[in-house]
């Protein structure tokens, strides 16, 4: 297998707390990564350690070169800047023929290119997001929780859309959520959190137990099919 | 009209622009107070440059460079706000200032003197200006890409905190230039109220920031123009030029 990411002893302290402690995992190239944890687990701060933004200590050895593209859980200050669609991809100085196909690709047409960014529906936003995060050609997409805010509908398209995308380009997607059927659905391995971890493996192998102890309360699975 | 009136009139207009340009970014960056708080910083500065007799903007860009370091050094070793750490540098300066500069001084630190520009000077403004507009457009992209989230910034490698750097020393600059002008106590103006316009009646990000262009620079020719024909100060009619067309651009509001 070819080896994307591997994380030794993992460990992150911020403001003197220990956030992230003895993590280690390994991701192959497309795997679709679920992490799993209430909230406060460190999820996002697990993602930002990754992208190395934030001081850790331990191992964290991308494979050398890798395009790694991050998409962030909300952007609430975006609405501050007036600015069209094109111009928000324009910031990573790309091309017009680069934006429109990436549109096309996300589900959204080139005519969203003249469209204002805080106008945008936030299923609208998301697949924006998305976009821009894959119109460098990353081989890597880390995802912060992609379905905050959009209704029901809006989330199984977004991953109805990330599988596309994951199985047309064949992307590694670390992916933070709290949406279990999902993670039955795409993901091909799951890491639960809770500041160490607590369980790893595939997601067909978590049971009960691993989740109750993981968000500390009774859990109930309800395992169903897709067609 | 004499030269004296043209030199302050093309230097007016150059700052008056730069500054539109800078407020577009301090205003996304929820920063647009912090130009009025950092005139007041200036202010001892300017004294003592008068007192002197050199040229405040040496001064001024002194002091605020102190200012700037300060806060720097604060933000480091406490966990509050930028913003209220400017508050306490700022009015720390003020005290300064009225205690060490004398009365004729402060006032025209207070206030500018838009008449006192030689040749240098405004060779030295204009060249200035240029130079702090060009610096801004090489990190308009990145900030306004780190204002919306530092994360993203950083994960597109940009280094954040180079790139803020250099915005914050732009800003101490444009406002060094800019209390020459209007004076300390007016100089927060110039960099809000043409941003705040744009923002009003801007559909993108291009219209924004060169209608906040167009404003700063219009703000200050036509409040200079005032001041030939009426004798009033300078510094307040180029403010409230500037507040004629916020007015106005709440009836074309697009957001």
């Amino acid at each position: 297998m070819d080896s994307i990411l591997e994380v030794e002893n993992l460990k992150v302290v911020l403001g003197g707390e220990v956030i992230l402690d003895n993590l280690s995992f390994k991701v192959e190239r497309g795997d679709i990564l679920a992490i799993l944890g209430p909230n406060g687990a460190g999820k996002t701060v697990l993602l930002k350690t990754l992208l190395e933004t934030l001081p850790f200590s331990g191992k964290i050895d991308w494979k050398p070169g890798v395009r790694k593209s991050y998409v962030p859980q909300r952007l609430p200050f975006i609405k501050d800047v007036p600015m069209s669609v094109k111009e928000f991809f324009k910031l990573k100085n790309v091309s017009d023929v680069a934006i429109k196909e990436t549109l096309y690709s996300v589900g959204l047409g080139e005519e969203a290119m003249v469209k204002n960014v805080g106008d945008l529906s936030s299923g609208q936003f998301q697949r924006v997001l998305i976009g821009w995060s894959l119109i460098s050609n990353p081989q890597v997409l880390l995802f912060d929780e992609p379905t905050t805010g959009i209704d029901i509908g809006g989330q199984e398209s977004v991953y109805s859309l990330l599988e596309k995308l994951s199985k047309e380009r064949n992307l590694t997607i670390l992916l933070v959520t709290h949406d279990l059927a999902i993670v039955h659905k795409l993901a091909t391995k799951c890491l639960c959190l809770n500041k160490k971890i607590s369980c790893y493996g595939s997601p067909k192998e978590l049971d009960v137990g691993q989740l109750s102890q993981l968000y500390g309360g009774e859990i109930k699975i309800f395992k169903h099919s897709h067609d | 009209m004499t030269n004296q009136f043209l030199f302050s009139l093309i230097s007016g207009v150059f700052v008056g622009g730069v500054a539109g340009y800078l407020g577009s970014l301090m205003l996304t960056k929820r920063m647009a107070l912090v130009g009025d708080a950092l005139g007041h910083v200036a202010l001892p500065g300017m004294g003592l440059a008068l007192l002197l007799g050199v040229d405040v903007f040496f001064g001024a860009f002194a002091f605020l460079l102190l200012g700037i370091l300060l806060v720097w050094i604060f933000e480091a070793k406490t966990s509050l706000p930028t913003e209220a750490l400017v508050g306490v540098v700022f009015v720390a300066s003020l005290a300064i200032g009225f205690l060490i500069v004398p009365e004729p001084e402060l006032l025209e630190a207070l206030f500018g003197d838009i008449l006192n520009v030689s040749l240098q000077g405004l060779v030295f403004s204009v060249i200035l200006s240029i130079l702090i507009f060009l610096v801004v457009r090489k990190i308009y992209s990145g900030m306004i890409l780190a204002n919306i989230s530092d994360d993203l910034a950083k994960s597109e490698g940009i280094e954040t905190k180079k790139q803020n750097l250099i915005y914050l020393l732009s800003i101490a600059a444009m406002v060094a230039l800019g209390v020459k002008i209007v004076g300390s106590l007016l100089v927060g103006a110039l960099v809000i109220i043409p941003a705040v316009t744009a923002r009003n009646i801007s559909g993108s990000l291009k219209q924004y920031y060169l209608i906040s262009i167009i404003l700063g620079v219009l703000s200050c020719f036509l409040g200079m123009l005032l001041f030939k024909w009426t004798n009033f100060p300078a510094g307040p009619l180029i403010i409230l030029t500037a507040t004629f067309f916020f007015l106005v651009s709440l009836v074309f509001k697009k957001r």
